[in-house]
Parts: structure tokens; C-alpha cells; sequence
């Protein structure tokens, strides 16, 4: 279990600005939470406080009860907390082999089994060097990877379907759907997507800053509906049958 | 003889654990240690200057020349060596220098390369540099090369030097005649107070020249680079430089770019680069579980790998 407890924290530009206040999660072992919430509201820089990114100027972190509020980013890497960022950076020179095998898989038929799970062809990519050919989505994708290939305490994926296809979209929501067949991971993804909502066992809003809520999938799926009764291409997106149409709500 | 710091040299600049195979010349200390040639390949010293001629037999497919230079005392060492690669051959040439400088005076190897590859033969030509010694003693290395590629020939050069070199200044001069094409790959890391100078020019004359130029550097501490590639293109022509270096600490790069078009169908490009390692490279290669340091060290070996 991963405890939030009262977490504040704070970036100095020219005076120091509070970005996180007062926060308090309490994340369970095999469940998954989405964290929704406006632009800029805060649900990256909880992230990176999970992972250690940013330090919190007050409060304290616990992962099963043993307080890691002090470890910097590698010792909690080491304890089994996992984050694939929101634009992970190209690396020039490392191929995708070689960064898969730093996050813990070297075998090559299981980074194969990998690539596939996140809609690649590993034939195609294995020996890619991550470099400015690679778009955003491909890139994404390959973070992704990095996650999946370690068994985790804690993952968090920050907007993993940005830039995605829908194609491969569907086989993303299948591969969170079944992490729990394999690992006992506590994962928390960033998303705005209904069709990640869905898969919500808890859902958790942030908003300026703050936890404004922490509800179930469906009530905030209940909510969604109200919202868009009106736009008559909502169950095709849902399905995913409009290639084209990119739907925030 | 060759003892046990010749054979480290010989490993760091010519990747061999022992004597090569195929044909060689091992020079020591401004000496010859070792030669061999072979049926296609024969290696004759020049008579007027110091240096040696290689002439490779036209037709020679999947043979080897290895040049290794080592130096293990201080010693000021100037060379000419001139190549003759036989029109349609396929060869590797390995050559390098390895300075191992124990004293308080330099080693210096000036060595100047002169290369013909005739009509549609194809070389790759690998330098390495390395140098290593406690002494106060500089370690300087200033090589010339010179590579004129006849019609439909193929050069594929690759330059390294990693480390060890206090002062070096690399001029590289190729002449690319009709369908002639080029690759050379230039990796470079300077460290402490190392001074490091590169320049290549590549004259483009013939039809359907092509010439593409990787250059990768890190430069560390307080040490100091200085990239000139330029491309001269006379004929319709493709020519491509990326020139990328990671700065570090206290270190200094120039990247000159100069592409110069005599014809209204050379297409030439020029891109450079210089910064610092991305933080969020580390930070990502940090979140897998490396140290700071591990992180720093994977990602300058891709970089220059």
C-alpha cells in the first residue's frame, strides 16, 4: 500500500508557489485509480512526488508502511515504484532493446511479448535507436513498455493514451485490464478517457492543487453521461468506431 | 618484441589480442616491429621519407590491413603512409596510435595518410586513438588524412578518440569524384584539460557524389573542441553533416559549419548541436532504478557509440 499523507509541495521561480496541499491517498495493492481532473490541476506533480521527482515540503510518504518521504528517485526505483512520464525524452544512440533490458528485461522473446502488448511490432523496433524518429506516440508507447517490463509495487502512467491510436488504444486498455493476472501492482493512471474511467476501481479528482474528490467509476461515468446526452457520436466513440474524432470529455 | 604495454596499446587501438591476421605493420617507437604481406597485399617501406606504401592487387575482396602505431616512451614520431587501394577491392584498413607515456617529456605521432581508392573499390578505414601514461609528459597526436575516391568507389571512415589525448588536430581532406560515395563517423570524448581540433573537408566533383558526416563529441572538465566540416559540392550532389556534442562542467565547443555550392544542383545540409545532457534523460533512466552517475554513463556511451 502506498500512503499520501498530508503532502504539500511547492516550486520556486522567483518565490516559492505551492503546487500540491495537504494531500491524503491511500493507495491499495491490485487496484487500479484513475486521476482525473482540469489542466494543470495538479495530477502530474502527484506523480512525480510518488516517485520522487519532486520533494514535498511537508508531509509524508509511506510505501507498506515504511516511510520513503526522504529516498530520492533511484531508491524508490529500487523499491518498486515505476512512473512512464507524460513526454518521456528520446535517448540518441540507445536502442529500444538496450532501454528495456535497463528496466529489467532482457530476454528477448519477453521484450518481444512486451512491444506487442503495447501495439508494436517488435520486429520493427527492437533494435530502433530511440532517437528523433521515433514520433510521440511510438515514444509513448515504448515508455509504457519500460513500465510493464518490471514487476512494480506502485505504477503510475501519466495520460498514456496521448497520442495513440485507437487501434492500438484498445489494446492498451486491455493490457492495464490484465497487469493484475501478473502483478499485485497498485496502478494509478492520468487520464481524461472515458474508456480508461471504466476501468476505475476508484477515481480520483484533482484540482488546483488539491484531492477534490475521490468517487467511484460509476458515479463519475453517471456524471459523464449527464454531460454528453446530447452528443450524438458519443457510443461510437466509446466503441472506438471513429477513427478521426478525439473526445476529451 | 612486443611486452605487455605494447599489447594493451595494441588491443585499444586495433582491437587485436595478438599479432593480426592478414597483412600488418606494427611500428614502435618510430620502428618498425612487425610486418606481413600478403599474396594481394604487399607493404614496402618508402625510400625517401619515413612511412610505408600499401598497395592493395585491383580485385582484392574481404582482406585486412592492420597499421597499428605505438609509442611508449617520449619520442617525436612523423610518418607518411600512402595507400593504393585496386580498382574493385573490398578491404578494411585498421590503423590507430596508442601512446603510453610514463615520463615528463611529449610523445608526439604526426602521421600523414595519403589514400587512392580506385575505380569502384570500397575501403573502410577505422582510427583509433588512445593514450594513457602518469607522467607530467603531454600526449599529442596530429594526424592528416587524405582520401581521393575515384568513380563508384566507397569510403566508409571511422575516427575515434576517447579519452587520453592532450592535444590533437585531426585534418581530414577527401576528394569525391563520379557516384563516389562517403560515410565517415567522427566520435570524440576530451576530458581534464584536453584540447581536441577537427577539421574535414570534402570536395564533391563528380555526378552523383554523395558524402554524409556524423560527428558525436562529449566534451568534460575543462577541456576544449573545435568541429570544421565543411563540403564543397562542383557537380549535382548530396552532401549531409550532423555535427552533435554534449557539453559538460567547464568544457568548450565550436561547431563551424560551412557548406559552399558551385553548382545549382548540389543539395548540401548542415546541422550542429550543442548542450548538456537532458535532465529528464536522467531522470527517466534514474526512475528504472539507475544512479545519477549510471544514468550520466548509459547515456554518453549510446551517444557515442
Amino acid at each position: 500500500m502506498l500512503e499520501l499523507r498530508d503532502i504539500s509541495v511547492s516550486v520556486t521561480e522567483e518565490k516559492e508557489v505551492p503546487i500540491l496541499k495537504d494531500i491524503n491517498l491511500a493507495l491499495d495493492k491490485n487496484k487500479i485509480y484513475v486521476m482525473t481532473g482540469p489542466n494543470g490541476g495538479g495530477k502530474s506533480s502527484i506523480a512525480k512526488t510518488i516517485m520522487g521527482i519532486y520533494q514535498p515540503v511537508k508531509g509524508k510518504i509511506l510505501l507498506d508502511g515504511i516511510d520513503i518521504t526522504e529516498k530520492g528517485i533511484t531508491e524508490r526505483a529500487r523499491l518498486g515504484i515505476g512512473y512512464a512520464f507524460q513526454q518521456p525524452p528520446r535517448f540518441k544512440g540507445l536502442k529500444v532493446r538496450e532501454l528495456l533490458a535497463l528496466a529489467g528485461k532482457e530476454d528477448l522473446d519477453e521484450q518481444c511479448d512486451l512491444l506487442f502488448d503495447v501495439g508494436l511490432c517488435a520486429q520493427d523496433y527492437i533494435d530502433r535507436e530511440i532517437n528523433a524518429s521515433f514520433s510521440g506516440g511510438e515514444l509513448k508507447r515504448i515508455e509504457i513498455a519500460t513500465l510493464l517490463a518490471r514487476n512494480l509495487n506502485v505504477a503510475v502512467f501519466d495520460e498514456p493514451e496521448a497520442g495513440i491510436d485507437l487501434w492500438s488504444f484498445q489494446k492498451l486498455t486491455e493490457t492495464f485490464e490484465h497487469l493484475h493476472e501478473k502483478y499485485n501492482t497498485t496502478l494509478v493512471i492520468i487520464s481524461h478517457q472515458e474508456r480508461i474511467l471504466r476501468l476505475a476501481d476508484e477515481v480520483i479528482l484533482v484540482s488546483e492543487g488539491r484531492i477534490s474528490e475521490i468517487t467511484s467509476r460509476e458515479n463519475i461515468l453517471a456524471e459523464i453521461e449527464k454531460i454528453d446526452f446530447d452528443c450524438r457520436c458519443r457510443k461510437e466513440c466509446i466503441k472506438g468506431e471513429i477513427a478521426s474524432a478525439e473526445c476529451d470529455r | 618484441m612486443l611486452n605487455a604495454i605494447d599489447k594493451r596499446l595494441l588491443q585499444e587501438v586495433a582491437d587485436l589480442h595478438t599479432i593480426p591476421q592478414g597483412a600488418y605493420n606494427i611500428r614502435k617507437n618510430g620502428q618498425a616491429a612487425g610486418r606481413q604481406s600478403t599474396a594481394n597485399i604487399d607493404i614496402v617501406t618508402k625510400a625517401e621519407k619515413p612511412g610505408i606504401d600499401v598497395i592493395i592487387k585491383p580485385g582484392t575482396k574481404g582482406e585486412s590491413v592492420h597499421i597499428p602505431v605505438i609509442l611508449s616512451e617520449s619520442l617525436d614520431d612523423l610518418v607518411y603512409n600512402t595507400f593504393e587501394i585496386g580498382a574493385g577491392s573490398d578491404v578494411l584498413i585498421v590503423a590507430g596510435c596508442g601512446i603510453h607515456n610514463p615520463g615528463s617529456n611529449k610523445s608526439q605521432h604526426d602521421g600523414v595518410h595519403e589514400f587512392f581508392v580506385r575505380k569502384g573499390a570500397k575501403m573502410k578505414y577505422v582510427e583509433k586513438h588512445y593514450g594513457e601514461g602518469s607522467g607530467s609528459g603531454q600526449r599529442i597526436l596530429n594526424p592528416k588524412t587524405i582520401i581521393e575516391v575515384e568513380e563508384d568507389g566507397t569510403v566508409e571512415l571511422e575516427m575515434i578518440q576517447i579519452k587520453g589525448v592532450d592535444q590533437t588536430k585531426r585534418d581530414t581532406q577527401i576528394r569525391l569524384h563520379k557516384n563516389a560515395r562517403l560515410i565517415v563517423s567522427e566520435r570524440l570524448l576530451t576530458d581534464l584539460e584536453q584540447n581536441a581540433e577537427s577539421n574535414i573537408t570534402v570536395e564533391l566533383f563528380g555526378e552523383d557524389a554523395t558524402a554524409q558526416i556524423i560527428s558525436r563529441s562529449v566534451a568534460q572538465d575543462n577541456s576544449r573542441q573545435v568541429f570544421h566540416l565543411s563540403l564543397r559540392g562542383y557537380a549535382k550532389c548530396r552532401g549531409h553533416i550532423q555535427c552533435d556534442s554534449i557539453i559538460m562542467q567547464n568544457a568548450q565547443v565550436s561547431s563551424i559549419p560551412e557548406i559552399t555550392a558551385f553548382h545549382s544542383d548540389a543539395e548540401l545540409i548542415h546541422e550542429a548541436a550543442i548542450g548538456k545532457i537532458a535532465s529528464e534523460q536522467l531522470v527517466k533512466l534514474m526512475t528504472l532504478g539507475l544512479t545519477e552517475e549510471e544514468a550520466e554513463t548509459t547515456i554518453l556511451q549510446g551517444f557515442l557509440k
